[in-house]
């Protein structure tokens, strides 16, 4: 994969254009990332943003060492002002990982292979094209973007939770207190990033494939957090367009998606 | 009529409960706001629209940021004199107006007018 | 009329300010709910609906339930009913302002409540019962109060309120089915994903509500003198046997379908509900007393010493009530969440916060319909040549 230099101008001068995410674009671009990054479509033009998780070199990394790896949540975590309840009852996940059972529950098998038995996946919201928390949401306060993006407004959100009982994978989470009473010792430095809002309690809240940022052209948080590191297991494309990094992903390697059977069309896929 | 006097006083107690805001409202006029603009607001000269307009709808703007930017991905302003800015209560306008309790504060307060956006959006730490 | 809610004995006002405390102290409960946030609640991220949203269901149902008192009359000129319908009418008005306080209680930003009519959208099923609940309400505050009138004056009731009344039997149904379609219509959850969620709701909102019917009646014979007629409780009974048959039919359905079919989606709950799942059994007792409640009702109801009236048939009515309560007032909502989505088990108890808000909200309701019940019974005591002061009540 790679970049070309025409691509490379072209996605640093949007960027440059606003004057914000000139620095960020050749931070993304700078050599030896060029991997992870967009080919042939800038950033801000999508049509059906996805992404796809190789698990191949995401465990590889996580088993490299004794505490495993956690890049990928926690920078999103902070980017979004994301708090840690420090109880499984009121968490907020925007992006966590899960033993590969509980990920596909829909694939038991009691002899599975070694490889990924009882090992942690990544999950975070599908961005599905029929989502049926959209569906669901009697204020569209959660909309499907024209880029594909399953995004909330949390201006209009008035906290019934039926997207939580309609959404058939967990992704998303409720604020049922107030983020910024979150224990402190678990929250040293909370908020996180000054530049990002935080929430109100009484809202749900979900992973928004970091529209911020893919609106100055930047690639997710998460995808820069594993690229930082030189694992380059996130990534992040347009899958309307039949040459960009994700759909050649997807020619190349068996993929699969969280329960297919139920008709959401996940835009999440997993190289196992 | 039945009850005359039980409807008397009724009456007067209903009167005194709607003028109860004028009882406790009396004789603490409060002193007319006052909002100060930051060295950063001054240097700039400009804002996002003529000063007339923010005064009385930045609230219109600001919620109209809010809709384009969320709802349908909107995120750079053009001002009238062509300038681009980016949509955010939070990184646009308060990187200018950093002292919300002399800027914000003080007309919220005098209009008891208690904006939900704080709620989430942080307020920069202001020095004393 | 009004002004009769204001006249009553020692038990009356006793009862009213019973409930008065109820509703002051479900308030303060509320506020502190407003203040904390929901962790208040029993709820979590895993079970994210639990007892207001399974109240507002219940009630929903006792709403709709008006129907079967309605029906016969209109439809088929069953003359015994006409002295109910409006007890049912107005408990059907109190039944859905119970209901929409129950969402109210529910959501994480009540002040935006207004949301939900400033941005329509139909494609979501609650957009429906933001419609439903309150139309039923008022067309059944205004039928009935149009119908107390007429009766007051010895008239026969207008002819709108009459086309009222017609318009008001199909949006029961429909009101009671947009409610199955919240539940019916995820994804994802295998326990609500029935088609028979619907038709079961009405079965057993048809059940219920005679049932509480016949419970009033005898309160209001024990504290007034204002009398159900005998033909009228006996029909009820009948149109409860056959509810509860069906309900029993389509409950049998339904576990054929999980079980035979053995998906484990459609399975796991009630593998969860009837047996428990590892150390995990909260509701393995309610969920087996609501079977047997139902099979029991049955039986004691086809019982011919138990039909005639008394306190057998009263009892009777209370098994139902409370089979069916825990059916959709306990266990259909929070039951389709467990196992969540993951296949992990987080139970749900409902916290003292929660029931105590709750108490409020049926505190509140009852208040409305006493005060509204205690306008009918004035009227028919004065009509059947009583003083209202020699009441009791």
């Amino acid at each position: 994969m790679g970049v070309d230099r025409r691509e490379f101008l072209k996605i640093a001068g949007y960027a440059t254009l606003f004057g914000l995410g000139g620095k960020a674009a050749i931070d993304i671009l700078a050599p030896g990332e060029l991997e992870a990054s967009m080919e042939a479509i800038p950033l801000t033009k999508g049509k059906r943003w996805s992404m796809v998780i190789d698990m191949r070199k995401c465990l590889k990394q996580q088993e490299s060492s004794k505490e495993g790896c956690r890049e990928c949540i926690t920078a999103c975590h902070r980017e979004h002002n994301v708090p840690d309840w420090g109880n499984p009852k009121h968490a907020i996940k925007w992006i966590w990982q899960d033993k590969y059972e509980h990920v596909f529950p829909e694939h038991p098998n009691e002899f599975i292979d070694e490889g990924v038995r009882h090992k942690p996946f990544i999950l975070m919201c599908n961005h599905c094209l029929n989502p049926p928390c959209v569906r669901v949401c009697p204020t569209k306060a959660t909309f499907k973007r024209e880029d594909g993006i399953v995004s909330m407004d949390m201006h209009r959100c008035i906290g019934c939770r039926f997207c939580m009982a309609a959404c058939p994978y967990g992704s998303r989470s409720f604020n049922w207190g107030n983020p910024r009473k979150a224990p402190k010792e678990l929250n040293p430095d909370y908020p996180t990033n000054r530049a990002y809002p935080e929430r109100s309690k009484g809202v749900v809240e979900k992973c928004n494939f970091c529209v911020e940022l893919v609106a100055k052209g930047q690639l997710p948080a998460c995808v820069q957090a594993c690229d930082k590191i030189k694992v380059h297991a996130l990534t992040f494309g347009d899958l309307d367009n039949p040459e960009s990094n994700v759909r050649k992903l997807l020619r190349e390697h068996f993929t699969i998606r969280r329960k297919p059977a139920l008709g959401t069309e996940p835009n999440l896929f997993y190289i196992i | 009529m039945y009850d005359g006097g039980k409807i008397v006083i009724g009456l007067i107690i209903g009167i005194g409960l709607f003028l109860s805001p004028f009882f406790y409202n009396a004789g603490t006029a409060a002193k007319a706001p006052d909002p100060q603009l930051t060295e950063k607001a001054k240097e700039a000269e400009v804002c996002v629209a003529n000063k007339e307009y923010m005064r009385e709808s930045h609230f219109s703007l600001l919620d109209e940021w809010r809709h384009t930017a969320v709802r349908d991905g909107e995120r750079y302003y053009t001002a009238a004199d062509g300038k681009k800015y980016y949509k955010s209560l939070q990184v646009t306008c308060l990187d200018c107006h950093s002292n919300k309790t002399n800027f914000c504060d003080q007309c919220h307060n005098y209009l008891d007018v208690d904006p939900y956006c704080w709620d989430c959006h942080i307020v920069p730490e202001e020095k004393k | 009329m009004i002004e009769k809610a204001f006249h009553g004995g020692k038990i009356y006002w006793a009862w009213i300010s019973a409930l008065c405390v109820a509703v002051v102290i479900g308030l303060l409960a509320y506020l502190y709910q407003l203040r904390e946030g929901m962790w208040v609640t029993g709820m979590s991220r895993d079970v994210s609906w639990g007892f207001y949203i399974s109240q507002f269901t219940f009630l929903v149902g006792v709403a709709a339930s008006v129907l079967m008192v309605v029906l016969p009359l209109y439809l088929h000129d069953f003359r015994a009913f006409a002295r109910i319908t409006v007890l049912s009418q107005f408990l059907a008005v109190g039944a859905l302002l119970m209901s929409l306080l129950f969402i109210f209680s529910d959501v994480g930003m009540p002040m935006r409540i207004l949301n939900v009519p400033l941005n329509p959208t139909p494609r979501s099923m609650l957009f429906y019962d933001t419609i439903f609940l309150p139309g039923f309400m008022l067309l059944n505050l205004i039928i009935g109060w149009a119908m107390l009138g007429a009766e007051k004056r010895g008239e026969p009731p207008r002819q709108w309120v009459k086309a009222l009344i017609y318009l008001s039997m199909p949006w029961a149904i429909i009101m009671h089915t947009v409610t199955a379609f919240i539940y019916a219509g995820t994804p994802g959850r295998g326990f609500w994903m029935t088609a028979i969620m619907a038709p079961r709701f009405l079965t057993t909102a048809f059940a219920a509500g005679p049932a509480l019917l016949i419970i009033i009646s005898a309160i209001i014979r024990a504290l007034t003198r204002f009398r159900v007629e005998e033909r009228a409780v006996q029909k009820l009974v009948t149109i409860m046997i056959y509810a509860l048959i069906i309900d029993l039919l389509f409950l049998g359905v339904e576990y054929f379908t999980a079980f035979y079919a053995n998906i484990p989606q459609y399975t796991e709950t009630f593998q969860y509900l009837f047996s428990g799942i590892g150390d995990n059994r909260a509701l393995v007792p309610w969920y087996w007393c609501m079977n047997m409640a139902i099979a029991v009702s049955i039986a004691m109801l086809c019982t011919p010493r138990v039909r005639a009236r008394g306190p057998l048939l009263v009892t009777a009515c209370v098994i139902t009530l409370a089979g069916l309560w825990i059916d959709k007032g306990y266990v259909l909502v929070p039951a389709a969440f467990i196992p969540n989505v993951f296949g992990r088990i987080m139970e749900y108890p409902p916290s003292w916060v929660e029931l105590t808000i709750s108490l409020g909200v049926y505190a509140l309701g009852s208040l409305m319909i006493t005060a509204l019940y205690r306008v009918v019974i004035s009227i028919r005591e004065e009509e059947a040549g009583l003083a209202v002061k020699s009441t009791s009540l």
